[in-house]
């Protein structure tokens, strides 16, 4: 089974990728099923169960970030897509605070970033560019030529080298790139391991400490105007 | 890759007739117009050129580039695509003022000179615009007008695209007789979606929609070309009493 993970900031298109994707692998007589790692609400497994027929799953991350949900069920995921006898497993998750990335070793990474989104994008959102396998950019019959080109090249600038595929995704246009590098992606092995490197240390915030300002905190922490030092036993 | 025409093989209409017209070729040079009632199938048409259609739209038309179908490269790599498409509604969205976007574009394009294609781009643009743009402004705050007058220039200049598809300029907010003047003289292949009878008798030939479907190629002949010297001359009057009232002035009889 390969696995594909897509990630990108909210409503850049990823449903809709994942969509066109999904057609094409049951057209080539595939089965792929479907995840949504998602915060609060999500329906898009029931849209892909409706529309594809195919098994599909969500998970609600709540109280933890969503990268560190997608840590946590990856595997159980992964076996459960197995025992559905699927051959692709297609993971859709919300990236939230673009420190990590989701995307797993072996696994194929997809970025998705829109078009319209500001010249600045491919530079503020770090290893979910970076780390990605293939940039997906969507809206594109939306933004004049030159700021095509512009954009590509910005994602360039932040990840030397990564393949690019320019679709209009609404009606499927330039998505083919894509499916063949699904296609070309390795089957998953037994280990499973995240690619990029998690954030330092146990956040006193993540475990929900409240009161604003560094000095409330312990354990990594760090002023505005100084680097990061370690504050505690 | 060095384009010295494109061919447009016949498709379907709306619904399903035949375009009446098997084969119609766009040689270099060539200033061609589109033309049909709203709804007619224009924008499909230069849609169908923009995306080198291969039997693979609706319209199931075929476009070669120099008697082939177009590399995947074209398709793949923005500035490897030959073809300019200015539409109606192409705007800027870049948070980029609009000289590090122009120079930045310029850069990708490999343009030796880069501060001096910018500052022609930039020249080339305001001679379409009632008001000159501001370089150090941001790309959203141009105007409709000056929007459109950008995206031209970039794409005649920077670009130096060898096909430029314009949809409908003369809703653009420019002026439209001087971007004609100022296109003719590139060695490019231009078409135009019009209803403007000055930029139609203009053209090489024009392409009549309706339907969907091509139905026919017309040539200007003598009595057209004649008559499209009055038309250039009442367009003028036109053009002169929109300039007296765009300038807060009175509009004084006698002229016509």
């Amino acid at each position: 089974m390969k696995v594909i993970i897509c990630a990108g900031p909210p409503t850049t298109g990823k449903t809709t990728v994942l969509r066109q994707v999904t057609r094409r692998l049951i057209e080539a007589e595939f089965r792929p099923a479907y995840l949504k790692i998602d915060v609060l609400y999500a329906i898009e497994d029931q849209m892909f169960q409706k529309e594809f027929n195919i098994p599909s799953k969500k998970v609600y991350s709540g109280e933890l970030c969503p990268d560190h949900c997608n840590v946590m069920v990856l595997r159980d995921a992964v076996e459960w897509a197995q025992k559905t006898s699927a051959d692709f497993l297609l993971v859709e998750t919300a990236g939230l605070c673009l420190r990590c990335s989701p995307y797993i070793e072996g696994g194929l990474g997809i970025v998705v970033l829109e078009a319209t989104s500001g010249m600045n994008l491919p530079v503020k959102i770090g290893p979910m560019l970076t780390l990605a396998d293939i940039a997906v950019v969507t809206k594109i019959d939306l933004i004049s030529q030159a700021e095509r080109e512009v954009f590509r090249s910005r994602i360039m600038k932040a990840s030397a080298g990564i393949p690019i595929c320019e679709t209009n995704a609404l009606c499927g246009i330039g998505i083919d790139a894509l499916v063949k590098k699904i296609h070309a992606s390795p089957d998953i092995g037994d280990s499973l391991v995240l690619r990029g490197n998690p954030p330092v240390g146990t956040c006193t915030v993540c475990v929900g400490k409240k009161e604003i300002g560094w000095q409330q905190h312990f354990g990594v922490v760090r002023p505005l105007e100084n680097d990061i030092f370690y504050r505690g036993e | 890759m060095q384009i010295k025409e494109i061919k447009i093989f016949a498709g379907v209409g709306k619904n399903g007739q035949p375009d009446l017209v098997d084969e119609i070729t766009f040689t270099m040079g060539d200033v061609i117009s589109i033309v049909g009632p709203t709804g007619s199938g224009k924008t499909t048409l230069i849609d169908d050129i923009a995306l080198f259609a291969d039997c693979n739209t609706p319209t199931r038309r075929r476009v070669l580039i120099n008697e082939a179908p177009a590399p995947e490269d074209f398709m793949n790599d923005p500035s490897q695509n030959p073809v300019a498409f200015i539409t109606q509604h192409t705007n800027f969205l870049s948070d980029l003022p609009v000289n590090e976007f122009l120079e930045t574009h310029a850069d990708i394009r490999k343009r030796p000179d880069i501060s001096s294609v910018v500052r022609e781009t930039i020249e080339f643009a305001n001679q379409l615009t009632g008001e000159p743009l501001n370089a150090e402004n941001g790309m959203t705050e141009l105007s409709g007008g000056q929007t459109r007058a950008l995206l031209i220039a970039d794409a005649v200049i920077i670009s130096n695209s060898p096909v430029i598809l314009l949809d409908e300029i003369e809703n653009a907010g420019i002026n439209r007789t001087k971007a004609l003047e100022l296109l003719k003289k590139y060695e490019k292949i231009f078409v135009f979606v019009t209803h403007d009878p000055r930029i139609a008798l203009s053209s090489d030939f024009r392409i009549v929609m309706e339907n969907g479907a091509v139905t026919k190629v017309l040539y200007p002949h003598d009595e057209e070309l004649a008559v499209a010297e009055e038309i250039k001359k009442i367009d003028d009057l036109m053009l002169h009493f929109r300039r007296l009232i765009r300038s807060g002035e009175r509009v004084t009889g006698g002229i016509i």
